[in-house]
């Protein structure tokens, strides 16, 4: 869409174009490449040894098969949230779908802090169900229950946000013919529609995993940052750094860096694969 | 944008109730409750208990440090967003694609990790801070190192809002502009940023809404001295492990309220464009 050559009229003259290329790189690099760049130099300053033994500490591996599970609840759960919400959202009229709309992004407009905090004031030792809770012997506040609560809540609304203007933009046609074609819903949902969301679906779940597994503010308040039981990646990251043990801190974050970089590079994929037109995929 | 559906209504689609139903539930259960619980908690304070938590000289002060800092960020980005997103749209240089990648890093990468990062980079014995520092500016464990984790964390919001406008601007009014004789930089800065400027403000607002409630990149960096370096999602953590709900409840109102004014005034600009824009289809 873009490959029209620009008109000599739209070309900045060269001096403009050298001196804001140059502006916008430099900030770029001084900012994006250089705290990158930083994450793995401060990760390996003390050799591969120690940066190894870091991550193969007890209390290290613990907070990664911690952050392993919630990520293994909250995302699934989303996922099938979101198909659900894009499903009502962008097939049915009714009443109140606008306010369904606003109340998906809800999420987006709470701080994590606070994401935390409406979870300790419901089921926290003060809270509104702490009673009921302590008498029946359930932790969810400063135990895994709420980590995974609060993880959820901040990565609610990704799939959906995804799928809703994707499902709107490709309309129902597909379904409708299956259906009448005799298919029943669950098979116009597995053969059809999946098919047809495929891409847009991988797009919002990478973006729900890498936030929830790099979630630290919501966390945080609900964990008690037990070590060993209710450490997360980012929480143990933050607690290596306090107590001085910088590199061991840098070696966990480099984990999550690396993370973060594979979602870039699969989201940058995705994205090409979404602007291609859909009508040729379906043809294929 | 896209909003419009036009479907012939031939076959009534499957599933209704079922989607409704796990909406409803999942809804209800993980946002509604829980921020029901907020609500309730804010309301049995009563609004006199209520005020008075919330304007503590310490929660104003970090009040003051939260939106100063955000503000000062989501300017900083208000320049550099766009020029990020015109050099990204309009010039072809090697490793674009890489730098476009790249804008979405602080999305990306883990608060915390931005936060040590940063923190390391900019203390006085980090690579920028010993440079920094010696040309008498001290940018860790001050206001400054909060603004600069913030706008680490704002930047994309910039630059993803100005890009699909730049992407999908007609060049007409550009070359219309250069036929009547208008330099490039009058081109530039009467024709082409005054149509940027509804995109610039709503990413200004989504910046400004997550840059106050953000905590995990900036409490590293920020000293947390109360009354000068204190970001107010750092008081409410602060109160909560004081066993302080009530502290913590006035200043998450007052946060909540500050991010759904900007979310409001971001609807407005939105709606104030679409009306422009119909105005003028006329």
């Amino acid at each position: 869409m873009n490959a029209r050559k620009p008109s000599a009229a739209l070309r900045d003259p060269a001096w403009l174009r050298w001196s804001l290329l140059a502006l916008a790189l430099g900030f770029v690099a001084l900012f994006l490449v250089l705290p990158l760049v930083a994450v793995f130099g401060y990760a390996f300053e003390k050799g591969v040894a120690v940066y190894l033994a870091s991550l193969t500490d007890p209390d290290a591996r613990a907070a990664i098969r911690l952050t392993l599970l919630v990520t293994a609840i909250a995302v699934p759960a989303n996922t099938v949230f979101g198909i659900a919400a894009a499903w009502l959202v962008t097939r049915f009229q009714f009443r109140g779908r606008g306010l369904l709309l606003s109340l998906i992004d809800l999420p987006f407009a709470v701080s994590p802090v606070i994401a935390g905090l409406i979870f300790v004031l419901l089921f926290g030792a003060q809270g509104w169900l702490g009673p009921w809770l302590a008498a029946h012997d359930v932790k969810i506040i400063f135990a895994v229950p709420g980590i995974v609560l609060a993880t959820t809540f901040v990565t609610f609304p990704f799939v959906a946000r995804e799928l809703i203007p994707l499902m709107q933009a490709q309309g129902s046609e597909q379904e409708q013919a299956a259906l009448t074609l005799g298919a029943g819903g669950w098979a116009m949902f597995w053969r059809v529609l999946l098919p047809k969301i495929g891409w847009g679906l991988a797009y919002g779940v990478i973006l729900c995993n890498a936030r929830a597994i790099g979630e630290f503010g919501a966390v945080s308040v609900v964990s008690g940052h037990i070590r060993g039981l209710t450490n997360t990646m980012p929480l143990h990251v933050e607690i290596l750094y306090n107590e001085y043990h910088r590199t061991a801190a840098f070696a966990v974050a480099s984990l999550l860096a690396l993370i973060a970089l594979a979602t870039l590079a699969l989201k940058q994929l995705i994205g090409w694969r979404l602007r291609k037109p859909p009508q040729r995929d379906a043809a294929a | 944008m896209g909003r419009l559906m036009r479907q012939p209504r031939r076959h009534a689609l499957p599933g209704f109730g079922l989607t409704l139903g796990v909406c409803l539930a999942w809804l209800g259960l993980l946002v509604l409750l829980p921020l029901a619980a907020l609500v309730l908690k804010a309301a049995a304070l009563g609004p006199a208990e209520l005020w008075q938590a919330a304007t503590t000289p310490r929660a104003l002060a970090a009040y003051r440090v939260s939106f100063g800092c955000a503000a000062l960020a989501g300017l900083v980005n208000l320049f550099f967003g766009p020029l990020l997103a015109w050099v990204l749209v309009r010039y072809r240089f090697p490793g674009r694609t890489l730098v476009d990648a790249l804008i979405d890093l602080p999305f990306a990468l883990p608060t915390a990790v931005a936060g040590i990062t940063l923190t390391a980079l900019y203390a006085s014995t980090g690579p920028l801070g010993r440079w920094l520092e010696a040309a008498g500016w001290k940018v860790a464990y001050t206001p400054s190192g909060i603004t600069v984790a913030l706008v680490f964390v704002s930047l994309p919001f910039l630059v993803r809002s100005v890009q699909p406008v730049l992407e999908t601007l007609e060049p007409d009014i550009e070359e219309a502009a250069a036929t009547l004789g208008a330099g490039r930089l009058t081109t530039l800065w009467r024709v082409v940023l005054p149509t940027l400027w509804p995109a610039i403000l709503s990413g200004f607002a989504l910046a400004f809404a997550r840059a106050i409630g953000e905590y995990g990149s900036v409490i590293f960096i920020a000293g947390n001295l109360p009354l000068v370096s204190e970001i107010a999602p750092l008081l409410i953590v602060s109160k909560l492990d004081q066993y302080d709900t009530v502290g913590a409840t006035a200043i998450a109102v007052v946060l909540l309220a500050a991010s759904f004014a900007a979310l409001l005034a971001l609807n407005l600009v939105q709606l104030w464009t679409v009306r422009r824009r119909s105005a003028e289809a006329r």
